[in-house]
């Protein structure tokens, strides 16, 4: 055999030169063609039951028509930017799917996809995009942390939580995501380098859509793949395609289990296309053509495992009814949680800044205090 | 002729690339698609991918490598994105940027122009809206500058891009589209002084920035009540240019200082600071500030109550009339 994706396991050699198999294979993993055909791949065994492989595919719809209606509303005026995950899909369900309850995500501000497997309430989260609040969910609660808007950053901070996971015994691992834009900027290769040395139960999943904004990913890096930096701080980079849910779901679940055994960190490049805008704000006319998107469309992640469900008997029409009746419904609750809602008291500015807010900013609360009663606003 | 804001910025970085090849524009997205507010458009197109570039997304690689540029001779212009993203670079910009100069006892030249649009008032996520200029003012080493007017837009970024010291030069994000009529090249008053844009009796007002139209428009509302507010655009915040806020505060007696950055350390208390040392006998009143909050930059559905605007100016105005 050729090279292969061997470094998940401890036991693995590698050619020389790569002794522990950590460099990437010269091709993604990938179990589902675009059309929807499945080739074994006796090291990623499926272990997915007919049950989890409609739930994958349902998740990946859900998003979708959230993601959508997440648009019309930004169209509508009712958020003020939005950040698409459309085509992103598989890698963002297939990845959060692969992880334990207990296991954490520590996402960027693309992660809806990820969000929904963890049953983050969706128009919470999109309460960050309308300015009601900064973010609007309990991260404990679904443990999926705040979502990180400055590039990277949050690959620090799963790995600090994944160093915490370890020096307490807990059997906890955590994943964070981020672009390949982020894979140029300083603090994840700071967190690299960390959960190298530390052997922390950190897996770091790039979802390389290929630009950052406008800048391509020519532009953003010279490696031979993303996946290829793994080796340089002491852990396997892998790599998948990412609009194949399957695919993504058994490179991810090989990572997380081998850190959950304590052997340390992984690096997967889950190789996707960004099908949107950058975000509603951005004009991708002026930097990437139309055939560009057309091609990339071909490769779309939901229609691919709707063919292999239905190739297994796994989709009829009734399994389509009930999915896009689920859709709809969670489209239709986000759509009245976030429309013309309210900012709340803006006296609340004040109120979690500190702990201990004595001695802070008295006398400026009880200027905006006056200054909401003079205009005839507040409670 | 009609300019805005970033139409004249733009015009002034390419009258500096054209007028000097030394001169190089990189960042974040400003070749291609000339920058998510368009301040670089069509610079890539008419220098080429040498002369304005995409950069990888690293600040830090930014201002870092601008520095190294500069030593070698060339006159980098770096963006950064936004105000909230500069923080990757604080280490390049405040342990090198602004110390090397000094540090080699003047045998390093570093013209750098950090180019950093900022503040609020635009509807942004979290991150966009931020006003953090007192870091580079009390960082000693940089000139920090930031335009009021599109004239000045194109005038003071000329100047920043032909100092010889690295400057900051901050753009408000929410004043781009403002117009003027105004035929460019233009050049305006030095950029280290600042310009008295409308005179006054009764009190001075000091801002700078996206707070200039503001102050001119409380200035505007105080008159409609028989009060006469002297509006002073600082321009520059390092240098700060304080005999011409202390000739002020001598005309009119009272001073109120307007920014949007919180307000502890904020411009308005070295501006308050330095009338008392040098004015203090003509004070009626003490120095008052309209600033934002000591809180975080609130998210967009809030920005409006915590964003200093003309009524807070004025009840600045009542305050000070009250002594
Ligand atoms: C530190 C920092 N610098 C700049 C930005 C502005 N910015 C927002 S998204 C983005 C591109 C990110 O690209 P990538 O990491 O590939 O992720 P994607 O958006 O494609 O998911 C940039 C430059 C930022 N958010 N944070």
């Amino acid at each position: 055999m050729g090279r292969t994706v061997t470094g998940v396991d401890s036991s693995d050699e590698g050619p020389p030169g790569d002794p522990h198999g950590w460099l990437p294979p010269d091709e993604p993993v990938s179990l589902l063609d675009p059309d929807g055909s499945y080739h074994e791949d006796p090291e990623h065994p499926l272990d997915l039951d007919d049950e989890q492989l409609r739930e994958l595919y349902r998740l990946m719809v859900v998003t979708r028509k959230v993601d959508r209606e997440a648009i019309n509303l930004q169209r509508q005026g009712q958020l003020g930017v939005y950040a698409s995950c459309l085509g992103q899909e598989a890698a963002q369900v297939a990845s959060a799917y692969a992880l334990g309850a207990d296991d954490w995500i520590f996402p960027s501000y693309r992660e809806l996809g990820a969000a929904l497997v963890r049953q983050v309430d969706a128009a919470g989260l999109l309460h960050l995009y309308r300015g009601t609040w900064l973010s609007d969910h309990d991260p404990y609660a679904h443990n999926f942390a705040l979502m990180s808007i400055p590039i990277g950053t949050q690959a620090l901070h799963a790995t600090g939580f994944a160093m915490g996971a370890k020096l307490d015994g807990a059997s906890i691992v955590t994943l964070t995501y981020y672009g390949d834009g982020g894979t140029s900027e300083g603090d994840p290769h700071e967190a690299m380098t960390f959960a190298g040395v530390n052997d922390a139960p950190v897996v770091f999943f790039v979802q390389n859509n290929q630009y950052a904004i406008s800048v391509p990913l020519d532009r953003q890096t010279a490696a031979p793949t993303l996946a290829h930096k793994a080796i340089g701080y002491g852990m396997p980079g892998l790599r998948c395609d990412g609009n194949d849910v399957l695919g993504t779901y058994a490179v991810t679940r090989r990572a997380v289990e081998r850190a959950r055994r304590g052997e340390g960190p992984a690096f997967i490049e889950a190789m996707t296309y960004r099908m949107e805008a950058h975000t509603t704000s951005d004009d991708p006319t002026r930097y990437r053509t139309k055939e560009e998107r057309e091609e990339a469309a071909k490769t779309d992640p939901i229609a691919r495992m709707k063919n292999f469900l239905t190739a297994r008997d796994l989709y009829d029409d009734e399994l389509e009814r009930e999915i896009d009746e689920q859709a709809q419904e969670l489209a239709t609750y986000v759509r009245d949680g976030i429309y013309d809602a309210d900012h709340g008291d803006p006296m609340e500015l004040f109120e979690h800044v500190y702990v201990e807010p004595e001695g802070h900013f008295e006398d400026q609360a009880a200027q905006l205090r006056a200054e909401l009663d003079s205009a005839g606003e507040g409670s | 002729m009609a300019v805005t804001l970033a139409q004249a910025i733009n015009q002034a970085l390419k009258d500096a690339m054209s007028d000097d090849e030394r001169v190089l524009m990189f960042g974040e997205d400003v070749g291609r698609l000339g920058g998510v507010f368009r301040v670089t458009d069509g610079l890539q197109e008419m220098f080429g991918e040498g002369r304005c570039y995409d950069t990888p997304l690293a600040e830090s690689g930014i201002v870092g490598t601008a520095i190294g540029l500069a030593m070698y001779g060339y006159r980098p212009i770096a963006e950064m994105q936004f105000d909230g993203f500069t923080y990757p670079a604080f280490e390049q910009i405040v342990s090198h940027l602004a110390k090397m100069p000094n540090r080699s006892r003047g045998t390093v030249k570093l013209p750098v122009t950090i180019r950093i649009p900022y503040g609020g008032g635009i509807g942004a996520v979290e991150h966009h809206s931020e006003s953090p200029e007192s870091y580079w003012v009390h960082t000693q080493g940089l000139k920090v500058l930031t335009p009021g007017t599109p004239e000045d837009g194109y005038s003071m970024m000329r100047a920043a891009i032909s100092s010889d010291d690295p400057v900051v030069f901050l753009e408000p994000k929410r004043r781009y589209w403002m117009k003027s009529d105004v035929e460019l090249p233009v050049e305006t008053e030095p950029a280290t002084q600042a310009v008295v844009r409308r005179e006054g009796t009764d009190a001075s007002l000091f801002c700078y920035g996206p707070m200039v139209r503001t102050a001119l428009e409380a200035a505007d509302a105080a008159a409609d009540e028989g009060w006469y507010l002297e509006v002073v655009d600082l321009r520059s915040l390092a240098p700060l240019d304080t005999p011409a806020i202390l000739a002020s505060v001598q005309r009119t007696g009272r001073a109120i200082v307007v920014h949007e950055a919180s307000r502890t350390l904020g411009m308005g208390a070295e501006v308050a600071a330095r009338i008392q040392e040098g004015a203090f006998y003509h004070l009626e009143a003490p120095v008052l500030r309209a600033t934002g909050f000591d809180t975080p930059y609130p998210p967009a559905k809030l920005e409006e109550y915590w964003l200093p605007d003309v009524d807070r100016i004025l009840d600045c105005l009542e305050r000070s009339l009250s002594y």
